[in-house]
């Protein structure tokens, strides 16, 4: 038996209404009943990051939130980054440092990263180290991820 | 995952009943942290999760009550790391929150919980067992205060009845403690600790030390000889109390983190760290 649980959510301000299978995660209501795969899915035990979303303005594994915990709450995924096509602040400043290499985990770290800007518009490298640290680049281009957030701190409107 | 029905109580009574009704096919939901990844991998498998975050009583609260601060059961790390009544009063409570996985995490993971889930590895046990820590025990009949130190039994076990929860936990804030906390770890962010260790010191000299991820649970142990807190001891003095402090440490030998030897070569290295540090708070207190 499938018990199912009807969800109400904001996702980058669009109101969404979906029935779910309250065992979902938000990882997996994203991907697969929202339709946004932006968010990506990887370690599932909130180790990697990737799966990182700003649910009412804190960043959070959605790998580890069942969906049904969002109900009544607004998400934020890396789609709602560019919603006009146009990238951010925040995005082109990873294109202008070549922060992105693979590109898997960038979804995350966008996310961690405006997350941190958003309390702290002018960050000191320590603290996006910190604001970071649960966020794996298994290219390893932190260096190039932290310059960017460098990059485009007092640029990005909170 | 398998299939459970999800439910989201108003009241602490109403996830009490819930308790009673589907006993060991229950499971409390807190921070899900933990539980999620659980109940991904199958180690649980309940037929009902009951969500604790829509009760009213529960929600994120850090308050002082009389001689107490009251941290309710929903109050997550990111509260506590940043809280000023936390980092003023109870700072090692501060620094083993902010220390608990990563930002994404300390969003969602509560103190209860890391409690509750008993891993002998958990943060937040040293500084709560050094500062006098009391757990607010809920059942249907009545309201109970328990000691942390009687709460932990070992891993993965609490003191909890089946149809019983944690309501809030409780800092005695009329016994001043200058204390501090550390860790070991491989690295920064995400990462498990090898030893946590709290060390509290007061203003009559005894000395308290919470250790853990180094036994089956996290130890209390206390110096009421005075040495430790001693300003004028020298290092040569006080080697012999920190050592004896740490004879009940007994690290899994199997564990992937960090082998024994290297475990309890570096207990009092870590001791005497935090316990310069504690000293050092309580000399600004003073």
């Amino acid at each position: 038996m499938t018990e199912t649980f009807h969800l109400e959510l904001t996702v980058n301000g669009r109101p969404r209404s979906v029935d779910i299978v309250a065992s979902h995660t938000l990882l997996d209501v994203l991907r697969d009943d929202v339709g946004l795969t932006g968010t990506k899915e990887c370690c599932v035990v909130g180790e990697c990051g990737a799966c990182t979303v700003i649910v009412d303005g804190k960043p959070i594994n959605s790998c580890l939130m069942l969906a049904a915990e969002a109900d009544g709450a607004e998400v934020l995924t890396v789609e709602g980054l560019a919603p006009e096509g146009r990238l951010d602040a925040l995005q082109q400043a990873f294109l202008d440092t070549g922060a992105a290499q693979c590109g898997f985990c960038i979804p995350g770290q966008l996310m961690s990263a405006r997350a941190l800007l958003q309390r702290s518009p002018h960050p000191t490298p320590e603290e996006i180290n910190e604001a970071l640290a649960g966020n794996l680049c298994r290219c390893a281009g932190y260096e190039q991820i932290r310059a960017a957030v460098l990059a485009a701190a007092g640029e990005v409107q909170s | 995952m398998q299939a459970f029905r999800y439910l989201r109580p108003a009241t602490v009574e109403e996830a009490l009943g819930l308790l009673e009704e589907h006993g060991d096919k229950a499971r409390l939901l807190a921070g899900g942290t933990d539980l999620v990844i659980e109940l991904r991998n199958r180690w649980r498998t309940p037929e009902v999760v009951v969500d604790l975050k829509r009760i009213e009583e529960l929600r994120p609260a850090i308050r002082v009550e009389g001689k107490r601060l009251v941290i309710t059961a929903g109050t997550v790390m990111g509260d506590l790391e940043r809280h000023p009544t936390v980092l003023e009063r109870f700072p090692a409570l501060a620094e083993a929150a902010a220390v608990v996985g990563s930002v994404q995490i300390r969003n969602r993971a509560t103190l209860a919980g890391n409690i509750c889930n008993g891993s002998p590895a958990a943060d937040t046990t040293p500084p709560l067992l050094v500062y006098g820590a009391e757990m607010v025990i809920a059942s249907r009949t009545e309201r109970r205060r328990m000691p942390i130190d009687e709460f932990v039994i070992g891993p993965g076990k609490v003191a909890l009845g089946p149809a019983e929860m944690v309501v809030a936990i409780e800092l005695p804030m009329d016994r001043p403690i200058a204390a501090a906390y550390t860790r070991m770890t491989r690295r920064h962010g995400t990462d498990l600790a090898s030893i946590t260790l709290c060390c509290g010191v007061d203003s009559k000299g005894t000395t308290r030390l919470a250790y853990g991820s180094v036994g089956p649970r996290a130890l209390l142990v206390m110096d009421e000889s005075g040495v430790l807190a001693d300003p004028k001891a020298n290092r040569e003095q006080k080697a012999p109390v920190l050592a004896a402090l740490f004879a009940k440490a007994s690290p899994s030998p199997t564990s992937m983190r960090a082998g024994p030897e290297y475990r309890v070569a570096m207990l009092p290295v870590l001791g005497a760290r935090a316990l310069a540090t504690a000293l050092e708070r309580l000399g600004k207190t003073a």
